[in-house]
């Protein structure tokens, strides 16, 4: 990669902790080992993107993808780590450009009725930020908007609705509508495709492409659907327990998958195909991220798990030109 | 050809709604033989859903069903009475949801829901049904099955509840399972095991399995037929081989073509354009017309649900022509 990427990782992290109530801090106070039951979501994500491309990121409920795809956009604050905007760290920015590069990562919603305010229009949705942030000028507003929908094939005419009076597609559009509406360089799409019906999730694959061509957009595609994330990709990060256990370019991850966790993800994934296929599945479950495993955290579960997995966690190493994965196979083997 | 386990004829149940009356399921025909898993496939407000619950009796008001015969083993279960149908539910015939508390008591512990739902249709000793319970936790892949047994259903992750679930519908050894949407919720790896549960079962006991889903990749793995719905009717059916590989509906080859698949990497999908009719105002004739790339004007009058034999059939004047896909990898 020749330019400096539009976003980089280093480190990041999230931990949630609960306070600890009253009874617990005074236990604590006289010696006993109360413990503060922080969840770490997300632990020491590297991660690059550059600038026009596409990054998916995997992984099942709970492994702490939407709360990386939250930090990157700048709604949750990280614990740790820095956050790289165009190669510099937004910590360090002057508050005007730190307002700058946050608006220009903009967030896309799953679940559109959740995140569009039931009692705006359409018109005071999509247009109250350009306004509020000077973008557009109060008076232009509605035409501004128009175009905007028009953008994301939406009719013009529905300035006037309420987002209860659409589909679930077209609200999926709205919400589209609105995070482009101040102009970002970057979408981060979490699960956006994935409350809708296999017809309507095409066409919205489809808009996300054609805006990516039209407007040379980034996207970081954060999704539990391999099938989709396939399509639309073109690097995958595979993300296990808060961490990324496999990162390369789409067609590579997906026809030689390397990390044993990626390979059963992959082998899982239930495909259309006209042969009938028998289900051998991974055994146990997602560990708890209150209580995560000690060494490789996917040890438990890996039918290639030997004593060192246990022990020692795995780093994300490079395997090959452009391809990272976190497992031990890859020292005792070669690569 | 003899009698099947299961032969849905005509069944129609609507919804009536101070909107107007919701045809929900329009004339739907399916037939099941024992051991057979039927995908039954349809996006939301296809009617999938409620052709399941009307099979058992448990449309709700306003909906009710009115017209068709649901045949279950030769006997018509759209007449028959509450006290006949509580007989058969859970029994003969189970269903598992999508959600696995519609099914669990959150104050009861698991043993206590397992051994009253084997003592409700058997006159069985309290040790018996408990041992019983016992072997159906094992049978869906639950370790230390006596344990989970003085549990409470909050105590268990999503996956472990919906296989409680399926436990507590193999109770009784039905000849039919209605799963709807049992994997919808689920992750990859936990959806595969339950999967790979549900297969081994119906295998094993012969039980037969209507899975209602709009995932066509769990289906064509899964099943043995499909059917496809669209605004209440069935608008193509056929083995998975003929479905996926050949389908002759225009509606089943947009749904096919919708889903990403690695062959058609950075293409843009061929999206079905337009929405999922409202049906509360269905257009006239096939109620695919608006959003086919190929009405004609036959299309104004309804298709009759017609082909090669009666489970390989379509409704569709123009069907598309008999290719087989070559990128169903």
């Amino acid at each position: 990669m020749t330019a400096a990427p539009i976003i980089e990782l280093d480190g990041l992290t999230k931990r949630f902790s609960r306070k600890l109530d009253v009874v617990e801090r005074f236990a604590r106070r006289l010696g006993a080992a109360v413990d503060d039951r922080a969840v770490q979501a997300v632990s020491g994500v590297d991660l690059s993107i550059a600038e026009g491309e596409v990054v998916g990121l995997v992984g099942e409920s709970g492994c702490g993808k939407s709360t990386l795809g939250r930090m990157v956009a700048g709604i949750l604050p990280p614990s740790a780590g820095t956050l790289r905007w165009r190669g510099r760290d937004l910590r360090e920015l002057s508050p005007a450009d730190r307002h700058h590069a946050n608006l220009k990562i903009q967030m896309v919603f799953q679940d559109p009725m959740a995140s569009l305010n039931p009692r705006l229009r359409v018109a005071d949705i999509v247009g109250e930020a350009p306004v509020v942030h000077g973008l557009v000028p109060r008076r232009q507003a509605e035409d501004y908007v128009a175009a905007t929908l028009r953008q994301v094939g939406l009719d013009p005419a529905y300035l006037r609705r309420y987002p209860h009076q659409f589909s679930g597609g077209q609200r999926q559009r709205i919400g589209i509508a609105r995070a482009l509406a101040v102009k970002p360089d970057v979408l981060v799409c979490d699960e956006s495709v994935a409350a809708l019906d296999v017809s309507i999730q095409a066409q919205i694959i489809n808009l996300f492409m054609r805006l990516r061509e039209e407007l040379s957009l980034t996207y970081l595609f954060i999704s539990h659907d391999l099938g989709v994330v396939e399509h639309i990709s073109d690097r995958t990060a595979i993300m296990y327990l808060g961490r990324i256990v496999e990162l390369a370019p789409t067609p590579e991850l997906f026809d030689k998958p390397n990390h044993p966790y990626a390979k059963a993800l992959l082998d899982e994934a239930p495909r259309v195909s006209v042969e009938k296929r028998r289900f051998a599945p991974i055994r146990g479950e997602i560990p708890s991220p209150l209580d995560p495993p000690a060494g490789c955290a996917f040890h438990p579960r890996c039918p290639h798990a030997m004593p060192r997995c246990s022990a020692e966690r795995p780093a994300l190493r490079a395997i090959a030109p452009r391809r990272w994965s976190a497992c031990h196979l890859n020292e005792t083997t070669g690569p | 050809m003899t009698e099947p386990l299961l032969r849905v004829d005509g069944l129609k149940t609507h919804f009536l709604t101070r909107a107007g009356t919701v045809k929900a399921v329009d004339g739907v025909d399916l037939r099941l033989d024992r051991g057979e898993i039927l995908g039954l496939v349809g996006e939301s407000g296809s009617g999938k859903s409620v052709t399941g619950q009307s099979i058992l009796g448990l449309v709700d008001p306003p909906g009710r069903v009115v017209g068709g015969r649901v045949l279950f083993q030769g006997e018509d279960l759209v007449g028959a009475g509450e006290k006949r149908l509580r007989a058969i539910r859970g029994r003969r015939i189970a269903m598992i949801f999508q959600d696995p508390m519609m099914t669990l008591n959150p104050v009861l512990s698991i043993g206590t829901q397992m051994v009253e739902a084997v003592r409700a249709h058997e006159a069985v000793s309290r040790a018996e049904a408990w041992e019983r319970s016992r072997r159906a936790l094992a049978r869906v892949g639950i370790a230390s099955p006596d344990e989970r047994l003085a549990s409470y259903p909050h105590q268990f992750s999503g996956g472990m509840r919906q296989r409680v679930a399926i436990a507590i519908a193999l109770l009784h050894s039905p000849d039919l399972i209605i799963a709807d949407e049992p994997t919808t919720a689920l992750d990859v790896t936990i959806q595969a095991q339950i999967l790979f549960e549900v297969q081994k079962l119906c295998h094993e006991t012969g039980t037969a399995l209507i899975w209602v889903t709009h995932d066509l990749a769990v289906v064509s793995a899964l099943a043995d037929r499909v059917a496809v719905m669209y605004a209440g009717r069935v608008v193509e059916t056929g083995t998975v081989a003929e479905i996926i590989g050949a389908p002759r509906h225009p509606y089943t080859r947009g749904l096919l073509e919708s889903v990403p698949s690695r062959n058609r990497r950075g293409v843009p999908l061929r999206s079905i354009p337009g929405m999922t009719p409202s049906v509360l105002d269905l257009p006239e004739g096939c109620a695919f017309r608006p959003r086919c790339d190929r009405p004609t004007a036959a299309c104004t009058t309804m298709p009759e649900l017609a082909g090669e034999r009666d489970d390989r059939a379509w409704r569709c004047w123009n069907p598309v022509a008999a290719e087989v896909r070559g990128d169903a990898a």
